[in-house]
């Protein structure tokens, strides 16, 4: 899942201060499953929000509104006939619902109300860690399904460096060398000696780097 | 030297190794700015004891003068530079543009890194690149000098002719792969390599033997690396702060077993005695000095170590 943090509530204010009408759209997929941007987070916000302006003597008008999702046209539609009543829309989706809302509703300021960081995993409750950066061209199959892309902070594709050391990265003794990782996978499939074959160049064009990306399935279009 | 050392390059280090003499490699850290003096400098105080000189890329992180320019200034002062190149600044492009700016200044030596994390240094809020990693990159100065052509697939008009160097860490983990890696740089094209600093002599010893049981130590020139502790401080910093650094306790030990006007000359004595004892593991090919901010010391060390006069070549 796409994993977020919630926004402080300072920057968040600082941003929606200058509005009268404010709608708060939290999204049911990833951002609830991380605790950053659904129904309760919602409810926090919008609460933390009313608090605001009354003490500031303001009378604002704070709603709730929680989609399916924020990344299909299908349920942005849900609040086409309400957005008017707004002058700005805090979305707490990932920094995709936002811009696809903000797509949508061409006229209409949508704020993100939370900081979108990886594609990861829930490890435990409150525990989310990276499992992927979406390179394009998926390479786990060759390091026994542990990715040097996502969780080597060099992302080095022929072995650990220098600085691995008892399992931890150089950079944090919090996190796991993956290399580490991908060594002690390989030796429970009985595949180490596999590490010895030299991880070509990557061709790095399906990533970011190759500009925006985009899938079209003709098989599947309309 | 004889004449009929067959070599792959011109490099100074590769015919010293080729004609079977034990190396002697330096490095020099350049200074945080650009007064080219301070480089020269240093180079000077170690020119008549070493067969080549490694500048540093921006080491730990730390923004400084680059190591091209600074292997320039030695190159054009009539020195032999080694130089390093990490892979976390640039990417394919970059690289091996700067390859051809130090060919174009007949830079034979380089050697291959992946680089200090940026977390380390003074950007720690930068970007880093690590479009090739270290290996790829010892990949890529073959090709380009064996092939004469670009990654991309053109032809490049006089290429370089660098002997290609890589490092080695035998103190890292996981320790059963640290051999295969260096078999790994070997295939990728790697013509010697430098040592971690060593400080764990038996553990280093460990991991030559497994390097010769495999015939590595025949397949490229092993140099082993040293850097003299000034101080138990030092001692005690790089054993408990600097990642994949293994300083045994009886060292620190030793080191603080001096009162703190005499830990210097303890340090250099350990550094003599560890390449004394270096001396007869076979497989070891010469000795990589670091002496860092210290390299007035390293003229010391090698003639202590019956490292010197240097071998003409």
């Amino acid at each position: 899942m796409i994993v977020a943090e919630r926004k402080p509530i300072e920057e968040i204010i600082e941003e929606a201060k200058g509005f009268d009408r404010i709608l708060v759209a939290g999204c049911n997929e990833c951002v609830t499953v991380c605790e950053a941007g659904g129904k309760k987070e919602v409810g926090v916000l919008a609460s933390a929000l009313r608090m605001y302006f009354m003490n500031q003597g303001r009378e604002v008008k704070v709603d709730e509104v929680t989609l399916e999702r924020q990344c299909d046209h299908e349920y942005l539609e849900e609040i086409r006939n309400i957005i008017d009543n707004y002058d700005a829309v805090i979305s707490l989706a990932c920094g995709v619902g936002v811009q696809f809302m903000a797509e949508k509703y061409f006229h209409k300021p949508i704020l993100p109300g939370v900081n979108t960081v990886f594609m990861g995993a829930t490890e435990e409750r409150g525990v989310w860690s990276e499992r992927c950066q979406g390179c394009g061209k998926c390479i786990l199959a060759k390091t026994g399904g542990i990715c040097p892309v996502s969780r080597c902070a060099k992302r080095l594709f022929n072995g650990p460096c220098g600085g691995s050391s008892q399992g931890k990265c150089e950079i944090s003794d919090e996190l796991p060398c993956a290399w580490q990782l991908i060594v002690d996978r390989l030796k429970e499939l009985g595949r180490l000696d596999e590490y010895e074959e030299i991880m070509p160049i990557k061709d790095w064009s399906t990533d970011r780097a190759g500009g925006p990306r985009k899938v079209v399935r003709e098989d599947v279009r309309q | 030297m004889s004449a009929d050392v067959s070599t792959n390059t011109p490099s100074k280090l590769e015919k010293i190794l080729r004609a079977g003499h034990l190396a002697v490699t330096s490095e020099c850290g350049p200074p945080r700015g650009s007064d080219s003096a301070a480089i020269l400098k240093k180079a000077e105080m170690i020119k008549d004891h070493v067969d080549a000189i490694n500048i540093t890329d921006n080491q730990t992180s730390v923004t400084r003068l680059c190591s091209l320019a600074s292997c320039i200034h030695l190159k054009l002062a009539g020195y032999e530079p080694v130089l390093q190149m990490v892979v976390r600044d640039r990417n394919r492009i970059a690289l091996q543009s700067d390859l051809l700016g130090a060919a174009s200044f007949d830079i034979n030596n380089v050697l291959c890194l992946s680089g200090d994390h940026q977390a380390f240094g003074d950007n720690p809020q930068g970007q880093n690149v690590f479009d090739l990693d270290s290996m790829q990159l010892i990949q890529t100065v073959r090709l380009m000098r064996d092939d004469g052509k670009f990654l991309g697939g053109d032809e490049i008009k006089r290429p370089p002719r660098m002997f290609v160097g890589a490092a080695a860490n035998p103190f890292a983990d996981p320790f059963e792969i640290r051999v295969p890696r260096l078999a790994k740089k070997i295939a990728a094209g790697a013509e010697f390599i430098q040592t971690q600093c060593i400080y764990n002599l038996d553990k280093f010893k460990e991991w030559m033997k497994q390097a010769r049981d495999r015939g590595l130590h025949e397949k490229v020139f092993i140099l082993a690396g040293l850097t003299p502790f000034k101080s138990a401080g030092m001692a005690k910093y790089m054993k408990n702060r600097v990642p994949g650094m293994d300083v045994p306790d009886e060292v620190v030990k030793r080191m603080s077993g001096v009162p703190k006007e005499k830990q210097p000359e303890e340090g250099i004595k350990i550094c003599i005695e560890s390449i004394q004892r270096l001396k007869e593991v076979e497989g070891v090919k010469g000795f990589h000095i670091m002496a860092i901010e210290w390299e007035e010391k390293v003229p010391r060390i090698v003639e202590e170590a019956g490292l010197y006069p240097r071998p003409q070549a």
